[in-house]
């Protein structure tokens, strides 16, 4: 039984780790690890998740286990599938050896889109929010300011493991180019252009998350994850103040 | 000039869903999510409403359409949240406040960032609110 215990312990916290690295709720973690144990006659189990670290324990044995979670990143479709998987377990439809397979293929999947669709859409997505704040002729040039902040993010992100200086670096580009706009006679409206471009930076997961969280009664995870929007708004702030106070 | 808005809405919410990997099949929903927040949005503030009671409604409305959503495909609501409130977050004031900040005009900076932080606790309070509805709607046998 021992053994059987650790194996589900495995799975749960394989389960859980890919959720919390992939930008799920803390709460929904935490649920989800409870219902996987559950489904696989483990009755009486606690976890205690935070965004840097899962603990997971089985009641009536020596079974804690911990993992810390250094990186995390959006990739909403895993916690989409995680929690599909999830489903499945608790309908009793996967066994044990099977849940832990899935969920392994899971991990090994790549992230859903490649970075040059990525930075595709973000431009894209600027280049909509320009022109629905200033008008039509914001829509060409926000979409190549809003493209190459974006891509400044991800490949000063990759460089410096600092998130918020990589957004701030990224808003002092887009913000950059516009200005550039403007001096050569390209663009006349700033404000709504620079707005549109840095929409990609938005930390709209973070404060879906903090909120979520906080509803859920997950104080600790609510209130970081807020900090972590907080900080994020406050780079791309200065990003954009530095240069304004050069223009 | 209306289907212009929510056209570009549409689009700009989907191409979110491509940031935040969401997955391919539900791309259409986030836009129609981002799209639903951005028309309430703008029908309640050209009533006449206030910006945070308008931001109020459009992130109440987001939450519910998302969560009709996430018990019709069984999958979690925060893949239709997330890029359906990014067109409700105040750029536009942020911005401002920003450039009053620089202008070294901090009276001005402080009520444009006050004016920020009361549209984004709204956006958290309409979600707050939904969530709410969302339980009673699920209690119900």
């Amino acid at each position: 039984m021992t053994e059987r215990v650790d194996d589900i312990v495995e799975v749960c916290l394989l389960a859980g780790k890919l959720m919390l690295e992939s930008g799920g709720e803390t709460y929904r973690v935490e649920d989800t690890m409870v219902r996987i144990a559950a489904s696989f006659g483990v009755s009486r189990s606690h976890s205690y998740v935070t965004p840097t670290g899962i603990m997971f324990s089985v009641e009536g044995t020596n079974v804690t286990r911990f993992i810390r979670i250094s990186e995390r990143s959006t990739d909403l479709s895993k916690v989409a599938l995680v929690n599909h998987i999830s489903r499945r377990i608790s309908s009793g439809e996967l066994s044990l050896d099977e849940a832990r397979n899935e969920l392994e293929r899971v991990q090994q999947q790549p992230l859903g889109y490649p970075l040059w669709q990525q930075t595709a859409a973000a431009a894209g997505a600027s280049a909509c929010f320009a022109s629905l704040l200033g008008g039509m002729n914001h829509f060409l040039p926000s979409l190549l300011s809003g493209g190459m902040a974006f891509w400044c993010f991800e490949m000063m992100h990759r460089l410096v493991k600092i998130r918020f200086f990589a957004e701030f670096f990224a808003a002092f580009v887009a913000g950059g180019i516009v200005l550039l706009m403007e001096r050569t006679g390209l663009v006349r409206d700033v404000g709504n252009m620079m707005i549109g471009s840095v929409m990609p930076l938005v930390p709209g997961l973070a404060i879906t998350n903090a909120v979520r969280d906080l509803m859920a009664g997950h104080l600790i995870a609510g209130l970081s994850r807020g900090a972590e929007a907080f900080l994020t708004a406050f780079a791309i702030g200065t990003g954009i103040a530095f240069i304004l106070s050069i223009r | 000039m209306m289907i212009v808005e929510l056209l570009l809405s549409f689009v700009a919410s989907s191409l979110f869903g491509v940031i935040f990997n969401i997955p391919k099949r539900l791309l259409p929903h986030s836009g129609f999510v981002g799209m639903s927040g951005w028309a309430m949005y703008m029908a309640a503030a050209r009533s006449g409403m206030d910006g945070v009671a308008a931001t109020f409604a459009a992130a109440f409305f987001v939450a519910f359409v998302s969560n009709g959503f996430a018990r019709r495909y069984r999958t979690p609501a925060t893949i239709f949240i997330v890029s359906g409130i990014i067109p409700l977050v105040p750029g536009g004031t942020a911005f401002e406040a920003m450039r009053h900040v620089v202008m070294n005009d901090y009276n001005a900076a402080i009520s444009l960032a006050a004016k920020a932080f009361m549209i984004s606790g709204a956006i958290a309070m309409g979600l707050i609110f939904s969530e709410v509805v969302n339980q009673l709607v699920k209690r119900r046998p």
